[in-house]
């Protein structure tokens, strides 16, 4: 059996909470500038611009790329031939989180109750998903997640009558809803299948993917593709301000369902589409 | 080619802008979100002083993260707009004439700016550390206990803007997607 510090989960996690915040990956630096070449929009391409000068500021001065340094959703890949000492890998994640919150100076965005709306003062706590995988490895991934474009999120239980061309209608509805709010343009997570919540937890997951790659399955390749079309002939572009950038991805994560269910989860990602990654 | 004002705005300000302008602000805006507007709007109906004069003000739709030492503050790009709303009329009726935020805004808010006369600008949402470079001084005046959305003051410089809704009812995301928008 592994040993793995606590210490070491809790400084990793610290690292990844600010390193995600402060540098954007370099997938969705090259969308801004595979966008800038498509973008018909004269205040479209000035707004990539700023995105893209905003990029290179946080990375010079380790500052966040948006004041919004969001809510940490950790993803963890734990090898079932590894252990934590010095203490539970839950406490390493949540001092871990609240250290990089501090030390990062990232701003503290939780409240510790949805009505009374006390501010944590920590970002914690965080959301941890954890799966048991093989191995000695422990994976954690860091997603800090914006307020506004998860406010813009929705779920539906859809029937198998409504078939593709129903999802496909509810996820680009979803987008043109969204307008301006999100900060677009958008990244666009959908999950399909598995139960209610099963279906947001595979449409936030499916934002970690990296911006450009091509889905696995030819089938939902081809929808992510159909799909991303049909989402940047909305005309909100970036900022919502008219234009043709709209969405920079669409990724779409389908699990087993239920023979009376199709569940299907929207999760808007802002183009601050932030993760970080570590294996100890 | 933007054009510059100053903040606090007065009538001239308000009545010399149109959708789709860009603007730079000079001057002192105030950050005020979601709970602050609770604050201020209680106050108001309380008949309490508030912790700043609304007459002319602008409000930027913030909650910036901490500055690092020897900054003057940290990231400051716009909030979502829309969770204002249920506040911003009653805060027009008592002289706010310019908001700063991102995203669409509801018709009792756009009616409310042509009643009494004020601007919506958009800033652009997730440039937070451009922004800040933007921003001079800043600091908290109310509702310290809020932190992040504590009401602070803000001596800004060449702050950039673009005009979303006019007082004349000019809708910049209306004609700006329209104009792109494919069938």
């Amino acid at each position: 059996m592994r040993e793995i510090r606590f210490d070491t989960i809790k400084d990793a996690v610290a690292k990844l909470c600010i390193d995600a915040n402060c540098l954007l990956g370099d997938d969705v630096v090259q969308a801004f500038k595979d966008g800038l070449a498509v973008e018909e929009s004269p205040t479209g391409k000035d707004i990539l611009n700023q995105l893209l000068d905003n990029e290179q500021i946080a990375r010079k001065e380790m500052v966040p790329i948006c004041q919004d340094t969001g809510w940490a959703v950790v993803w963890v890949e734990m090898g079932s031939g590894a252990r934590v000492s010095g203490g539970e890998q839950y406490d390493a994640i949540q001092q871990g989180v609240a250290k990089g919150y501090k030390d990062g100076f990232l701003r503290k965005s939780i409240v510790e109750d949805p009505l009374r709306r006390k501010n944590t003062g920590t970002n914690t706590p965080a959301i941890i998903y954890t799966d048991i995988v093989p191995g000695e490895g422990l994976k954690i991934t860091v997603q800090p997640k914006g307020g506004g474009s998860e406010n813009m999120s929705e779920v539906k239980m859809l029937s198998a009558a409504d078939g593709a061309e129903g999802i496909k209608k509810f996820v680009v509805d979803r987008v043109a809803r969204s307008k301006a709010n999100p900060c677009p343009p958008v990244i666009v997570g959908v999950g399909i299948g598995g139960t209610f919540d099963k279906c947001a937890m595979l449409a936030k997951h499916s934002l970690l993917r990296e911006v450009g790659s091509v889905h696995p399955d030819p089938f939902y390749a081809a929808m992510e593709k159909e799909l991303l079309e049909r989402a940047n002939k909305l005309g909100i572009g970036p900022q919502g301000l008219g234009g043709r950038v709209t969405a920079l991805a669409v990724f779409i994560e389908a699990f087993p369902c239920h023979i009376a269910t199709m569940p299907c989860a929207v999760n808007i990602n802002c183009h601050a589409a932030r993760h970080r990654s570590v294996t100890l | 080619m933007a054009k510059k004002i100053t903040a606090p705005f007065t009538a001239e300000t308000v009545t010399g802008l149109r959708a789709g302008d860009s603007v730079l602000i000079t001057g002192t805006i105030y950050t005020g979100r979601d709970l602050a507007h609770k604050r201020l709007t209680d106050s108001l109906k309380a008949g309490e002083k508030l912790p700043f004069d609304l007459a002319g003000a602008v409000i930027y739709y913030v909650g910036p993260s901490p500055a690092k030492p020897g900054k003057v503050i940290g990231s400051a790009g716009p909030t979502t707009s829309y969770r204002m709303d249920a506040y911003s009329p009653l805060l027009m009726e008592k002289g706010l004439r310019g908001m700063i935020g991102k995203g669409n805004r509801t018709q009792p808010v756009l009616d409310a700016m042509k009643k009494h006369g004020a601007v919506y600008f958009a800033a652009v949402g997730g440039a937070a550390a451009l922004i800040a470079r933007t921003i001079k001084e800043a600091k908290v005046i109310a509702y310290d206990d809020l932190g992040p959305e504590a009401v602070r003051e803000l001596r800004v410089e060449g702050f950039p803007a673009i005009v979303i809704n006019d007082m004349y009812g000019g809708d910049l995301y209306e004609t700006g997607v329209a104009k792109y928008k494919k069938d």
